[in-house]
């Protein structure tokens, strides 16, 4: 019994995560219609940041301080997003998505050999946070309690961000532009200012995915390709542009990675592709997706 | 016989019912005028018959035989074609190859992956020939993309017509242009279909076209069928004149 | 206009084969004028620009941007490894045959995924599939040798092994090179062939308006899963010439960064232009070993030269060189 929720747990925090990362790739892609190749390397941005303001910068430190500055990471993304739209991406929206994938793709490129640059090649860790948690007994095994606090997170931010998007007025000119962005300018919505908005939330949840998970897995050079693969299979299965999707193809990765870790770990990413690939045939657009 | 004919064809977005049972017939020969206002189901009664929307019941026969489940390539080969109200046509290609594209197709040659197109002379020898008779000889090593609006319609209606279609739908192929240019564009695609004996089926607007190029009208109204038969009949019918232009004729 | 160069009936043949002579007696002399190394360069951008032109046949004529060519490379370059490691082969005519029919396997399985989706979805689809193929290398290693990879000891030519007397170093830059070009020389008149067919006018009419060339009879889906396989076995064949000269494959080559580099390749030369892609590969290819040379943040660099060229010259180095050619044969 203990075990099994241990499986439980463990899925769920890898849901957490991946509905982060993922969640902000769809919302990119439900406004802004470009796909983010380098969506994985905010991600990474918000591991090192954190685990560099965590682990060195301010190390020894009370830890109640360190706690609050988890959140360090997600706002360095947040940055770096709201610099990047208006500056790499807003000169592409009038031309063919080709050229958006590519200009994300080297946009990748760079941002890997920026955090090489400045953090070295060594991994970052802030484990301090983790430790310091302990753990509790589940059944007969322990469980640390800061994965709790991750799985806690996920599912604050889910909550979070579905008020916003359904209960802010924010949030309907989001939908606004998400539906047809030509109606929303004409209706008065400043489409700069929604795009950019977006973008930086989107980056936001990424870096937020990073800072809370590397405390208790380091930050390594290569994370955010990783991350971007498995937000890809999240958004395949759950529909890109839907946050719903999102939450509903990260529960189904975590649960997939986790029993195949433990049953078939050869297999694992391959399952998980044919999960993907089988949504396809049945719905195109994914579990919640939109047709074209 | 009709050469087309439609039972009880409909098809629903919703509430909105685009096509509603319409029963549709034409005649072999005949050049039909099919008239309405704006969303009175017209071109989606087109593209239900020419495949690019699918019917949600009701039947098409063509030449006596059901088409109704055919794909859109079938129903080509059936010898359906049509033409598009906004030109859709191959922008990064010259206009000869927009048109010998469709002749490869018909030809079934389209396929053919090992062979230089170049060697097809009876294809490009007879794409020119269809070029010329729109009137865009001048254009055929122009991309497509880079030709005038008036041109742009006519040889979008010039690659429907090098598939020698026995039915021929053309939407609104005067659209878009001035009204200096719609006389001779029309006057060019009627002699072409007329003397070639093509049964055509044409979306139009501009009343004075429909009454000075079809053989035979039908109106449609909110996804049925409001009246048809010939000009004269048309110009006479106080319903048609009232729901469509909405003052009788002066 | 750089388009145009894709479109009319095609120019003929025999001013084709003229015009490119200089360039192919060029790269056959190269090799006893270069260094051993810059031949050694030269032999892995040819390989590579025979997998660019695979790839553009997708993104230049038929509009879709693959971002997981990786596979079919990496499916072409297994192909061989196994069958050394497994068969105990070593003719390379027999490698060239079993990286084919590998690769042409592979992509009509995949092609009947992907070519159902456009744009951005194909691109994510291609990524992803190929990420099955990498994770497959990855975690199979008893068979794949995991990241040690596998070797590839150097192949028979036409039946003929490598004298002993001879060092690997020559027989690569002498005797392989002039089998990598003689290869790379097929692929490039067969390609040129295949965009110049009907079937290539129908790729292009695909690309240029969808709706449009299904309502004049071409059945848009087999078109393109055929375009599909086509590519990803030009690919699958350059991995197969890749294997010896490298001496060694890995995972990395299935690893969708190197699909990435592929893309870039195309962009580089230009994927508008036929030759656009095979400039950009052997320009890529030099470019990467200064890079990589120069510092150890040659994926800035490269990520650098990739924005500003996307950003600034879009249409690659052949289509620049074309536009200004242009200018300058009008201001004359």
């Amino acid at each position: 019994m203990g075990i099994l929720l241990i499986h439980i747990l463990n899925a769920l925090l890898y849901a957490s995560v991946l509905f982060l990362i993922a969640g902000g790739l769809s919302l990119i892609y439900g406004v802004m219609r470009i796909v983010n190749l380098a969506h994985g390397n905010l991600y990474a941005i918000g591991a090192y940041v954190t685990a560099w303001v965590v682990g060195q910068w301010l190390v020894g430190a009370p830890t109640v301080v360190l706690y609050l500055l988890i959140p360090a990471g997600a706002l360095a993304a947040a940055a770096t997003g709201a610099i990047i739209e208006p500056t790499l991406l807003r000169p592409f929206y009038k031309r063919a998505e080709e050229y958006q994938l590519l200009v994300t793709f080297g946009l990748l490129m760079i941002l890997e050999d920026v955090v090489r640059f400045i953090w070295g090649p060594y991994p970052l860790s802030a484990s301090v946070l983790w430790s310091e948690l302990g753990s509790i007994a589940i059944g007969d095994a322990l469980y640390p309690t800061y994965n709790l606090l991750v799985i806690a997170v996920g599912g604050l931010a889910a909550a979070f961000l579905w008020m916003f998007v359904y209960r802010t007025r924010f949030g309907v000119v989001l939908r606004a532009a998400s539906q047809d962005m030509r109606m929303a300018a004409a209706l008065g919505i400043n489409v700069n200012r929604v795009y950019v908005q977006a973008f930086t939330l989107g980056c936001f949840m990424a870096g937020l995915g990073g800072a809370i998970i590397v405390p208790s897995q380091s930050a390594v050079l290569g994370m955010s390709v990783d991350a971007l693969i498995l937000a890809f299979i999240v958004v395949v299965i759950g529909g890109l542009g839907s946050l719903e999707g999102a939450l509903v193809g990260a529960l189904v990765v975590g649960v997939v990675r986790e029993a195949g870790i433990a049953l078939f770990p050869e297999i694992e990413l391959a399952i998980l592709y044919l999960i993907a690939a089988i949504v396809l045939l049945v719905r195109p657009a994914g579990l919640f997706g939109r047709t074209a | 016989m009709s050469l087309l004919l439609t039972t009880k064809l409909t098809k629903h977005f919703g509430e909105n019912r685009a096509v509603d049972g319409v029963d549709f017939a034409v005649r072999e020969g005949q050049v039909l005028a099919l008239i309405g206002s704006n969303g009175a189901g017209k071109t989606s009664l087109v593209n239900l018959i020419s495949g690019l929307l699918r019917a949600d019941s009701g039947q098409i026969q063509f030449r006596g035989v059901d088409v109704t489940a055919e794909s859109v390539h079938g129903r080509i080969r059936a010898g359906i074609a049509r033409s598009f109200q906004l030109v859709n046509l191959f922008d990064q290609l010259t206009c000869l190859d927009n048109v010998a594209l469709s002749i490869f197709a018909r030809e079934g040659k389209a396929r053919k992956l090992f062979s230089l197109a170049r060697r097809y002379r009876g294809i490009w020898e007879e794409a020119a020939e269809v070029l010329h008779r729109f009137g865009l000889d001048g254009k055929a090593r122009m991309l497509a993309g880079g030709i005038a609006q008036g041109e742009r319609k006519l040889l979008d209606v010039a690659v429907a017509y090098a598939l020698h279609p026995r039915l021929l739908f053309l939407d609104e192929p005067t659209s878009g242009v001035s009204t200096r240019e719609k006389a001779p564009i029309m006057d060019t695609i009627s002699s072409i279909v007329r003397s070639q004996g093509i049964t055509a089926v044409i979306i139009e607007h501009d009343m004075d076209i429909v009454f000075n190029y079809s053989d035979r009208i039908v109106c449609m109204h909110q996804g049925t069928i409001l009246a048809e038969g010939t000009p004269d009949e048309i110009r006479r019918n106080e319903s048609v004149t009232t729901t469509l232009i909405g003052t009788p004729a002066s | 206009m750089t388009a145009a160069v894709l479109s009319g009936e095609g120019r003929s043949p025999v001013k084709v084969v003229a015009s490119a002579a200089p360039v192919v007696v060029l790269l056959w002399v190269l090799p006893y004028v270069l260094a051993p190394y810059k031949t050694l360069l030269l032999t892995y951008g040819l390989v590579m620009a025979i997998a660019a032109l695979g790839f553009n046949l997708l993104l230049g004529y038929t509009g879709l941007l693959s971002f997981g060519h990786s596979a079919f490379f990496g499916v072409g370059a297994y192909a061989v490894a196994f069958m050394v490691k497994y068969l105990d082969l070593t003719s390379m005519e027999l490698f060239i045959v079993g990286a084919t029919v590998a690769s042409a396997f592979v992509t009509a399985l995949f092609g009947l995924v992907c070519v159902r989706y456009t744009r951005i979805f194909f691109s994510i689809l291609t990524l992803a599939l190929s990420q099955v193929l990498w994770s497959l290398a990855f975690k199979f290693f008893w068979v794949t040798g995991g990241t040690d990879g596998l070797r590839v000891p150097t192949p028979r030519l036409l039946g003929r092994a490598v004298a002993a007397s001879e060092d690997k170093t020559t027989f690569l830059v002498h005797a392989y090179y002039s089998y990598v070009l003689v290869v790379f020389l097929a692929c490039v008149a067969l390609m040129w062939v295949i965009v110049n067919s009907p079937f290539g006018k129908a790729l292009q009419a695909i690309r240029d308006n969808e709706t449009r060339a299904e309502f004049v009879g071409v059945q848009i889906w087999r078109y393109r899963w055929i375009a599909f396989m086509v590519s990803g076995v030009f690919t699958g064949l350059a991995g197969a010439l890749w294997v010896p000269l490298n001496g060694l494959t890995t995972p990395d080559i299935l690893y969708w960064p190197f699909s990435g580099e592929i893309v870039f390749m195309a962009v580089l030369g230009g994927f508008r232009t036929f030759s656009g892609p095979i400039v950009g590969a052997i320009v890529f290819n030099y470019l990467k070993t200064y890079a990589v040379g120069f510092t150890v943040y040659w994926q800035l660099l490269l990520g650098v030269i990739l924005v500003t060229l996307v950003l600034a010259l879009p249409t690659g180095i052949t289509g620049t060189a074309g536009q200004l050619l242009a200018r300058l044969r009008r201001a004359a």
